[in-house]
């Protein structure tokens, strides 16, 4: 069972702000996907292997060179900033 | 407006691009579907009057295409249908955009979806819920309900969705197009805007099997810039036979279980005994990891898509709210930009990965997809295509599940089982249900494409059911 104040956790690890009302009315709306999930406990699975990809996957490697058909250059790349600085981007501060 | 790519292009040789580019924009402009966040008029008519001019070839040369609004293209608006990007404008272009560009193509504007593709009938869109053409109280299906109800209405002649759980299918079926879910790694993901990335393949809509594999070829390839990008170069369209003979077809039965609609079940069934008819041969195939699918599904998906979309922070794009510390100010930027759903998911797999919990979710999940897996590893040993209902049921009505995220999830229990295999997977229309289409899922071994676009082309070329129009298109 998650309650009000653990979605206050959960929140807090995913940075996502509740207001009383969303913790209020998510909690009763995900305690059935979570009861509906404990299903996935009756199947046996030991020795299986987890499956993380489907095809076994290689790395992609390429030569250490410079790429000049790299699509951004910095004016692009911050583009979309809401708020950037000497072609910085712009963060908020730590404390 | 429903015509096929071949039709289109004999319109466009003795009228021009620009006349049907603007045919399209003017319907889409007078549409109660809101099957688009966004249309590009200026762009697409530049583009196609620079085809007509210039006597520009290629495969899809001056044919206008719909975008789901995850996929990203350069200079024009792409939203994920969410708050978050609602300013986002990217600054490149993705795989299958370039492909497209290349071939000729038009693009006329992106289309409705749930935000971050998280949904199965396109009610959690920030730019409000798309209608379902054949039934204006219906939901058109998810994630890409944009993309289908524009192709069943005649708004866009073909469209690119994505499918991480059956949200190419899923549209499909309820707007009684074709949707196709490739292998996963046959087309790039380079562009597509994440939610679960082991389990999601961008994928073509059209009305018809044959302008699937059209789309199909254009848009898939090696791109080395998507590391799961498969380098296999294979012509889909030469795969349309109409001929079954031989052909062997496996029935799970887990997929006609309780919770199918009576009406679907005997569409399917009487659809896999017109290709028996044909010279196909089917039995039954055991699967019976299926009824676990769901939860593994769901659980993987939102694991992902809670590590995924941390990048939404208001740095480098979207949404910026005011200026606090670091991570009030992430929190508050992610509680602004994000719908219930989103932020209802975000929880759940932040929740499955947490410590104490890995275990006995997220890895649990990953072990039995291995089950699932071999599930259908072992079927099609013995088959060559698989076939089930794509959805339990037809087009439900609009508002009738969104309160109820559970009951929203358990309409995808035919579809998810396929993604977690990473096999190609197709749906085509096979029947109606009071007005409405019903849909049978064709599935695949890995990279055997071929197969389920031979079942489903002969399937089309002796039935008439994707001639069907809805009322008024």
């Amino acid at each position: 069972m998650i309650t009000s104040k653990d979605l206050e956790h959960i929140g807090w690890l995913a940075r996502l702000e509740l207001s009383e009302e969303e913790k209020e009315e998510y909690a009763p709306k995900l305690n059935p996907v979570l009861d509906y999930f404990s299903d996935l406990d009756e199947v046996d699975t030991e020795g299986v292997e987890p499956t993380y990809h489907v095809l076994a996957l290689s790395n992609v490697f390429r030569e250490d060179e410079v790429n000049t058909k790299c699509p951004l250059d910095q004016d692009e790349a911050l583009s979309n900033a809401p708020n950037s600085q000497d072609g910085f981007f712009k963060a908020p501060r730590m404390m | 407006m429903w015509a096929s790519i071949n039709e289109l292009k004999e319109r466009i040789h003795a009228d021009s691009s620009e006349e049907i580019v603007a045919q399209y924009l003017d319907r889409i402009s007078k549409s109660k579907l809101n099957a688009f966040i966004y249309t590009v008029g200026e762009s697409a008519l530049s583009r196609a009057k620079e085809i007509d001019t210039n006597d520009i070839d290629g495969p899809l040369a001056g044919i206008p295409v719909a975008i789901k609004d995850n996929i990203s293209t350069y200079g024009i608006q792409t939203t994920c249908a969410s708050n978050i990007l609602k300013s986002y404008i990217p600054p490149y272009d993705a795989h299958v955009i370039e492909r497209l560009k290349e071939a000729g193509a038009i693009i006329i504007g992106k289309t409705n979806m749930d935000e971050f593709a998280m949904g199965s009938s396109t009610e959690t869109s920030f730019y409000g819920a798309t209608k379902n053409p054949w039934n204006m109280d219906r939901v058109p299906g998810g994630s890409s309900g944009g993309s289908a109800a524009a192709v069943a209405g005649g708004e866009a002649l073909l469209a690119l969705g994505s499918d991480t759980g059956g949200s190419v299918r899923c549209p499909a079926l309820f707007c009684g197009v074709v949707g196709l879910k490739p292998t996963y790694g046959v087309i790039s993901r380079y562009g597509l805007i994440a939610y679960a990335n082991s389990l999601e393949q961008i994928g073509p809509l059209a009305t018809s099997v044959r302008d699937v594999a059209s789309l199909f070829d254009v848009v898939a390839g090696y791109d080395p810039r998507d590391s799961t990008s498969v380098d296999k170069e294979v012509n889909y369209s030469s795969a349309l036979m109409n001929d079954v003979r031989g052909l062997k077809i496996g029935v799970p039965e887990e997929y006609f279980e309780e919770g199918t609609d009576e009406k679907v079940e005997k569409a399917v069934r009487d659809a896999i005994h017109t290709l028996e008819d044909l010279g196909a041969n089917w039995k039954k195939v055991a699967m019976p990891h299926t009824k676990y699918a769901l939860s593994a599904y769901y659980i993987i998906a939102m694991s992902e898509a809670s590590s995924n979309l941390a990048r939404f922070d208001g740095m480098r794009y979207g949404l910026r709210t005011e200026d606090k510390d670091w991570h009030t100010t992430f929190s508050q930027v992610r509680a602004a930009g994000f719908g219930d759903e989103v932020k209802r998911r975000i929880l759940l797999g932040t929740y499955a990965l947490s410590a104490g919990y890995h275990d006995k979710y997220y890895l649990k999940a990953l072990k039995v997809r291995t089950l699932i897996k071999q599930d259908f590893e072992r079927a099609f040993k013995e088959v060559d295509v698989l076939i089930t209902p794509t959805m339990p049921y037809p087009a439900f009505k609009l508002g009738e599940k969104i309160d109820d995220p559970l009951s929203l999830y358990l309409a995808d229990v035919d579809t998810v089982p396929i993604n977690l295999a990473g096999v190609p997977s197709i749906s085509v229309p096979c029947g109606f249900s009071d007005g409405l289409p019903i849909g049978m899922q064709i599935i695949g071994k890995h990279f055997d494409e071929a197969a389920i676009l031979r079942t489903a082309h002969t399937f089309e070329e002796n039935t008439n059911f994707h001639c069907k129009r809805p009322e008024g298109y």
